[in-house]
């Protein structure tokens, strides 16, 4: 790494350019950050109607608002809005603000591909939501885009399959800008154990995205040849077989989900020891069960297919494969809990999102344990129960921790404090109506509700109302959480933070050490001193 | 303005928003054309058109920021290690294809004609008559009959030339080290030639499929499979040398240095890569 960072050559001023401009063509971190963050707030709450329209659907047994096709419309683009417009963008845009801070580098290093990481999104998505006002309507197939039945998609077909096409691109180039900042910017004396846990978990996210988009990519272009140029890949007349597709997709599937929980693991790690006042518990073994969680990720996929027709042997290993995954999580769920274990604790609303996401990702993941049970699978399979497993793991998993970063990060980007009454309000409101939303899920799978259907018989009527009430309270409940950051922007309480911001927290990471905001520019030169608390020393 | 210890980092880049929006465009038109929308072929011109332009002005740009020493070490290194990500991003697609490959030939036509305990058993019911045999068209004797693509005429010399072209490619980065800017040249001009060469005999070769041996892209999963992995193939071999062409013509200009080249490197990386995959090709397509 070099000592000083030089400007562009006929630029001399160091501040953004003017007006709407600025966003368009920034190169710098922190705006890319900010623009991958508020497009992902706003892809939420568009997932989060699409959630809507299916709760207010399923209120009651019969058919009250929409038809059926449309009903399938809107479990598979909630499905993709929330994957690849809501949880990974934001991922990317905490990994755009906070990794040059964290590793002292001036900015990301490659920032030209950086922008256009970010555009691409916007292509992307924009492509996917055009779909929904086109003949035959949006795709219906579910996300997992399945053959024969993807292949009955109307107009939609093409412009779904080139969005996933922009999707992949964007997230291979903002994978790629994120492990060369790590490798090649890290200040002189921040060694690769010396990094905080976000920056690892994204070290090791980056690889499963370069790894996997091109994979999604492929079999989405064999879904385009077999629909518009005769190709029979997927075609058992031919001599193909539709079960492939689900092969190469749950190779991509799989990893997948870990792009989306492995920054969630990150930011969780980052945030509980700074309010526990301890270093965090097991460092090392974090880093080490992260990378064991991505390399067993691609090779488990087809526990996703155990009701597919395979052969008995490859049904016992993708069984003893999966649980294998539960060794390394629960090596992690222990260090947090220990991490806490006599910590001298406060509860700011950054922390309770974080207890909150240990506790209840702990239940998602004892519900996919029970699923990797093959014979077990048979039953749960494409019910209720899988919604309200993933759903577990994502939900008071990824979007909780989101929340929780929002908080914890948002006094440093903007140097006001957030309104913590409104916030505690919010985080209450959140995690009693999420449990309300998703735990009667369970009920309803175990008892025989299947998945994707716009009705259901009458016994399952009881839970599948309370489920939708629990929706319409957690819902609503997230637009306190915008109020909250146009306030905080807009000035927030009044009270000036310090760089510090939280007690302690310049002991835990680079990024306490800057002012509070953060300058446009920082670490043009590199920190002197790295703090040490929570890795390894 | 720069110096060799500073890492530059450009404060604005306007070719990435004009590369998206062509590439959008190209995609909305090629969604048009594919949907039977007679306007789709014209957008997709303008999306290429865009991006072509975006490509220009954007390698212009580097090229010359390069020239003038604003990139140091570190920026190099960055280079270097995005273009090796892109090409395992690339080698991960290809794997998709390869893996469709084995698994249609080694799982599912067998299943297809009852072999095995696994979904062989209901499948056998379902086709009777069907033989595990490959090359393929399956029970439907999809595309009608065909003949299946031999290993040593064309794609044996096309296996010559790219080779071949992987041993020019290196002799000319032996040039630019040595600082024979001659040989350099020279080199590049082999490498491009034998890739458009070979371009040219992938094409006679998918000429003769079409038109004399009844094998097309809709002949069953072999003729999917066999034209979708040489067909990806010979379009990375197109992007490789277009690749090598701008690095051509950059040397005609003058440019690189011995320590100073990676357009020439990260070109002559993704040239040896699709040298690798056909090497690959060749084994498992053609030959076996």
């Amino acid at each position: 790494m070099s000592a000083v960072t030089v400007e562009d050559h006929d630029h001399h001023d160091h501040g953004p350019a003017k007006g709407l401009l600025r966003w368009i063509v920034t190169t710098n971190h922190k705006d890319i950050g900010t623009l991958y963050l508020l497009f992902a707030l706003l892809m939420f709450f568009v997932g989060g109607s699409m959630a809507l329209i299916i709760r207010a659907e399923l209120f009651e047994p019969g058919m009250q608002f929409v038809d059926p096709q449309f009903f399938n419309s809107m479990t598979t683009m909630h499905a993709l809005v929330m994957v690849f417009g809501a949880v990974m963008p934001a991922f990317v845009g905490l990994a755009n603000w906070m990794i040059p801070m964290m590793i002292g580098a001036p900015d990301m290093a490659l920032p030209r591909m950086n922008n256009m990481s970010f555009w691409m999104l916007v292509a992307g998505v924009l492509l996917l939501a055009s779909t929904l006002f086109m003949e035959g309507g949006a795709p219906a197939s579910g996300w997992t885009l399945y053959p024969p039945l993807v292949l009955q998609t109307g107009n939609a077909l093409p412009f779904a399959i080139f969005s996933v096409h922009l999707l992949g691109m964007s997230s291979i180039m903002g994978a790629i800008n994120v492990i060369a900042t790590i490798f090649n910017m890290r200040a002189p004396k921040m060694t690769l154990m010396k990094m905080p846990l976000f920056v690892w978990t994204w070290l090791i996210t980056g690889f499963l995205l370069i790894a996997i988009m091109p994979v999604f990519a492929g079999a989405v272009t064999m879904l385009l040849t077999d629909r518009f140029f005769d190709t029979s890949f997927f075609d058992a007349a031919g001599g193909g077989d539709p079960v492939l597709y689900q092969h190469i997709f749950w190779f991509f599937g799989h990893p997948e989900v870990y792009v989306m929980i492995l920054p969630t693991f990150g930011v969780a790690s980052t945030i509980i020891p700074i309010f526990a006042r301890k270093p965090l518990f097991g460092y090392a073994s974090m880093v080490y069960a992260t990378a064991a969680i991505a390399f067993l990720s691609f090779i488990v996929w087809a526990h996703h297919m155990f009701l597919v027709g395979m052969p008995m042997a490859g049904e016992l290993y993708f069984m003893y494969a999966t649980m294998l995954i539960a060794i390394p999580t629960g090596v992690k769920i222990f260090n947090w809990t220990a991490t806490m274990w006599k910590g001298a604790m406060t509860f700011e609303t950054p922390m309770l999102f974080s207890i909150a996401f240990v506790v209840l990702f702990t239940m998602g993941g004892f519900t996919g344990l029970m699923m990797a049970l093959a014979p077990v699978d048979f039953q749960y399979h494409d019910t209720y129960f899988i919604v309200a497993h993933f759903h577990y793991t994502l939900v008071p998993a990824s979007v909780f921790i989101l929340m929780a970063a929002g908080y914890f990060w948002l006094p440093k980007w903007t140097g006001n404090m957030y309104d913590e009454r409104l916030a505690k309000l919010h985080f209450w409101l959140s995690a009693i109506s999420v449990n309300i939303l998703f735990f009667p899920q369970h009920f309803l799978g175990l008892a025989g509700m299947p998945r994707r259907i716009p009705d259901y018989a009458v016994q399952f009527a009881d839970w599948n109302m309370i489920s939708s009430i629990g929706a319409f309270i957690y819902g609503p409940s997230q637009l306190i959480f915008v109020y909250i950051v146009y306030k905080t922007i807009k000035g927030g309480t009044g009270e000036k933070v310090t760089g510090e911001v939280w007690e302690g927290a310049k002991e835990q990471s680079l990024e306490w050490t800057l002012p509070s905001p953060a300058p446009y520019h920082t670490f043009s030169t590199p920190p002197e001193e790295i703090p040490t608390m929570s890795t390894s020393r | 303005m720069s110096t060799n210890d500073a890492y530059y980092i450009p404060n604005k880049a306007v070719w990435p928003i004009i590369g998206t929006g062509g590439l959008m465009t190209l995609f909305i038109g090629f969604a048009n054309y594919l949907n039977g929308n007679s306007v789709g072929l014209t957008i997709m011109a303008l999306g290429m058109m865009i991006f072509i332009v975006m490509l220009t002005g954007w390698f212009a740009l580097q090229a010359n920021e390069s020239e003038s020493g604003m990139y140091n070490h570190g920026v190099g290194i960055s280079y270097r290690m995005g273009m090796m990500w892109f090409i395992f991003s690339e080698i991960m697609f290809f794997a998709v294809f390869f893996g469709t490959l084995w698994y249609t030939r080694n799982l599912s036509v067998d299943w297809l004609a009852g072999i095995g305990d696994g979904p062989g058993r209901s499948t056998a019911m379902l086709w009777p008559d069907f033989e595990a045999v490959w090359p393929t068209n399956g029970p439907g004797n999809v595309g009608g009959e065909f003949e299946e693509m031999g290993a040593f005429g064309l794609p044996f010399i096309n296996t010559l030339l790219l080779l071949t072209s992987g041993v020019t490619c290196t002799w000319a980065h032996h040039g630019l080290l040595a600082k024979n800017r001659d040989q350099l040249i020279k080199g590049l001009i082999a490498t491009v030639t034998l890739g458009f060469v070979f371009v040219a005999c992938q094409a006679l070769e998918y000429y003769e499929a079409y038109h004399e041996m009844g094998l097309t892209l809709g002949s069953g999963v072999y003729g999917s499979t066999f034209f979708m992995l040489t067909g990806f193939h010979g379009l990375h071999v197109c992007v490789g040398a277009i690749m090598l062409s701008v690095v051509l013509f950059r040397s005609w200009k003058g440019h690189f240095t011995p320590e100073n080249h990676f357009a020439f490197e990260g070109a002559a990386w993704y040239w040896h890569f699709v040298d690798v995959v056909w090497l690959g090709l060749f084994i498992f397509v053609y030959i076996l």
